[in-house]
Formats: structure tokens, sequence, C-alpha cells
């Protein structure tokens, strides 16, 4: 009549298996994909111009912009020399695996080496959202304060490697770095962080030397064996289950 | 602003186990969610009200358990919740520290009603 019935499932497995679905997808085109994750204003789209106009003599661009309406972002990569496609949320405030499933429909996967997906702007809810992208990367910004990890710490757990812009604002605004990086180190120990400008573009280098030997450690990977080992490519997610 | 998709994953679970036990009416859905979740319950009971109805599920109570979120100090091997301003270990002040509960988020059991004729409390055959 009644029973319990043991369920112990995680809740966000039904996008999670679809992550793996686009995780696959993408390994079979040998593409690497970057997930970048920021509040609005950090500077996402411009790291995206800059690592577009870096990079494009060396690998095969495209972009996936997330936003919740306007096709600003995706016109701005094309601009830069990306294939770009735009996914509009209607709302939402994530980009979530059916959402890029789509996207990745419409972009020509044989054609790039590197996708670059520029999430919805906002500190919580992408960090819950799987895509199956093989890198997840934090924007963070020197205006926005550096209490940030302390307050976001979903976000700062999950991510693979942190960008601080901005940095050419630091004699102008009270941002304490010593601060700002004990929190990150606590939230995700050994984070490899890129400080930079987007504006002066000081570090860029170094961001851009990190995208590449990935981009390309990826290929060769890719390339000598069929099965990749899955990486967990996002934040939030629990452990226990 | 992301419990509807939540939401309807959680239905989707409880769903498809129910159905799997040949469940004619789900009474209660067990959900562990840590601290560091960001979900919101009353967010998420809000939209059940839209997605269940209809459904086995729609009279079903949410059973929300909260797990605290706790960080380790690996040095001396305290255990406290993170404090607002400061992550670092409250007895050592190293910043050398895990967190180890808190980002739990799963379902953890239903309950269900079948018109079987069985009768078996804690039976354990649904298991996915």
């Amino acid at each position: 009549m009644s029973e319990r019935i043991p369920v112990v499932e995680k809740i966000m497995s039904a996008n999670d298996r679809l992550a793996q679905e686009n995780r696959a997808r993408l390994d079979a085109n040998e593409v690497f994909a970057l997930n970048l994750m920021a509040s609005p204003g950090a500077g996402k789209t411009s790291l995206i111009e800059h690592t577009i106009r870096g990079l494009s003599t060396q690998l095969r661009l495209g972009v996936i912009d997330g936003d919740v309406a306007t096709s600003i972002d995706a016109d701005r990569a094309t601009a830069a020399g990306a294939r770009a496609v735009q996914i509009n949320t209607g709302g939402e405030c994530h980009l979530d695996a059916v959402m890029l499933q789509g996207a990745l429909d419409e972009m020509d996967l044989q054609q790039i080496d590197l996708l670059i997906v520029e999430n919805v702007g906002n500190l919580i809810c992408p960090a819950s959202f799987k895509l199956g992208v093989h890198k997840s990367v934090l924007i963070a910004s020197v205006p926005e304060g550096d209490d940030k990890p302390y307050k976001y710490p979903g976000m700062y757990r999950g991510v693979d490697a942190l960008v601080i812009n901005k940095i050419d604002l630091l004699p102008y605004v009270p941002f304490d770095m010593d601060y700002f990086k004990r929190g990150v180190e606590i939230l995700n120990p050994g984070l490899v962080t890129f400080p930079l400008s987007c504006r002066t573009e000081e570090g860029l280098d170094e961001w851009l030397k990190w995208v590449t030997e990935m981009t390309k450690y990826h290929r060769q990977q890719a390339s000598s064996s069929d099965a990749i080992p899955q990486k967990e490519d996002s934040a939030g997610e629990a452990k226990s289950s | 602003m992301h419990e509807l998709p939540i939401t309807e994953s959680i239905l989707e679970i409880a769903l498809r186990h129910a159905h799997a036990a040949g469940a004619t009416r789900i009474r209660n859905i067990y959900l562990v969610i840590g601290q560091l979740s960001t979900v919101v319950d009353e967010s998420v009971q809000f939209y059940w009200g839209l997605v269940a109805e209809g459904t086995i599920a729609e009279d079903a109570q949410l059973q929300f358990r909260r797990i605290p979120a706790e960080i380790e100090c690996q040095q001396c091997k305290h255990r406290y919740p993170p404090l607002a301003d400061d992550l670092g270990c409250p007895s050592c002040g190293s910043a050398t520290v895990r967190v180890v509960a808190g980002e739990e988020f799963f379902v953890e059991a239903i309950d269900v009603d079948s018109d079987d004729v069985t009768e078996e409390i804690g039976h354990a055959g649904a298991e996915a």
C-alpha cells in the first residue's frame, strides 16, 4: 500500500547526462571548449575579443554567447574574427546543457579548434548547471571588490581557472589582493590564476598561452585516444550522492 | 531564478522512481540540500504547484533537509561553519582548509502509495 522508496539521485542528473553528450560531441570533433562565467561587466566579452585577436592565427575559434536578450556580444565576437552563435535565454539566468546542445547544432564544429562559451553574467546560477565543456573559467574584476569569493563560494569552488581582470584599476579602488586570494585558496586550493587587464593588455600573454596549451593538449589527447576521461566541469555539484 | 528547471528535474526523478515501483500516488519527496547549493526552498515549493499538477505527484509534500556548510581545517582538523568575512580556521588561523559538507543536492527518497495488495514498509525495490 504505502512504502518508502530510496532514491538518492542527484537533482541535476538529467542536465549532467546531457552535458556528457555535449562533451562527447565536442571530443568527437576534437574541439576544446571553455565556459566563461562572471558577473555582468567583469569583462567576459572583452576577454573573448582579446582571445580571438590573439589566437586567430594559430587556432580556429568559435564563440557561443549566452545572454538574456540582444546579440551584441555575438556581434562583437564576429567582428573580432570568430564564428559566433547567440543564445538568448529569454530570461533564464544561466546556460544549461540543453541550451548548449541547441547552440552546438548551429556551430560547424569541424571548422573550429577552440570553442568559448560565454555564460550569462551571474555569479550564482551558472555554477549549478554543467554544460559539458572541458574547463570552466571565472572572470573576477577588481572593481567588484575583494569579498566576492566569500560571498559566492559555489562559483569560486567549481572553476578550473580564474582571471582577475581590470588590474590597471588597483591603484584607484580599495581591493585587498591578499584577502581576495586567501578566500580563493581556501575554496579552490592551487587554482590557476591570471591577473590581467584587457584595457592595458598587461598579463594577457599568460592567459593566451594557457588557452593555447590547453587546446593543443586536448587535441593530442583526443587524437591519441577515443576515450577521454570525464572531468567535472562546473561548480556546486553534490559530490556525496 | 533557476528553481524552475530544478523543480522539473525533481519531478522527473520522483515520477521515474514511482512508476518503476508501480506506485499510483506520491505522498512525500525527501530532498537533501546543502547550504552551499544555491536553491531557495520556497521557490521550489512555489514551482512545484505548477509543474506537478496533473501528475501522481501533485499532492506530494516536499520535505527539505538542509545540510549546514562545514569546513575542516587541514592543519588542526577543527570543523567549523563558514563565517561571512573569513573562511580561514578560527582555531589555528590556517588557510589550508576544505569544505566537507554543504554541497549536497539530491532526492533521498519518496513515499508512495500502490494499489497492490502487498504491504511492505521500507521495501527498497526501485533503486536506479
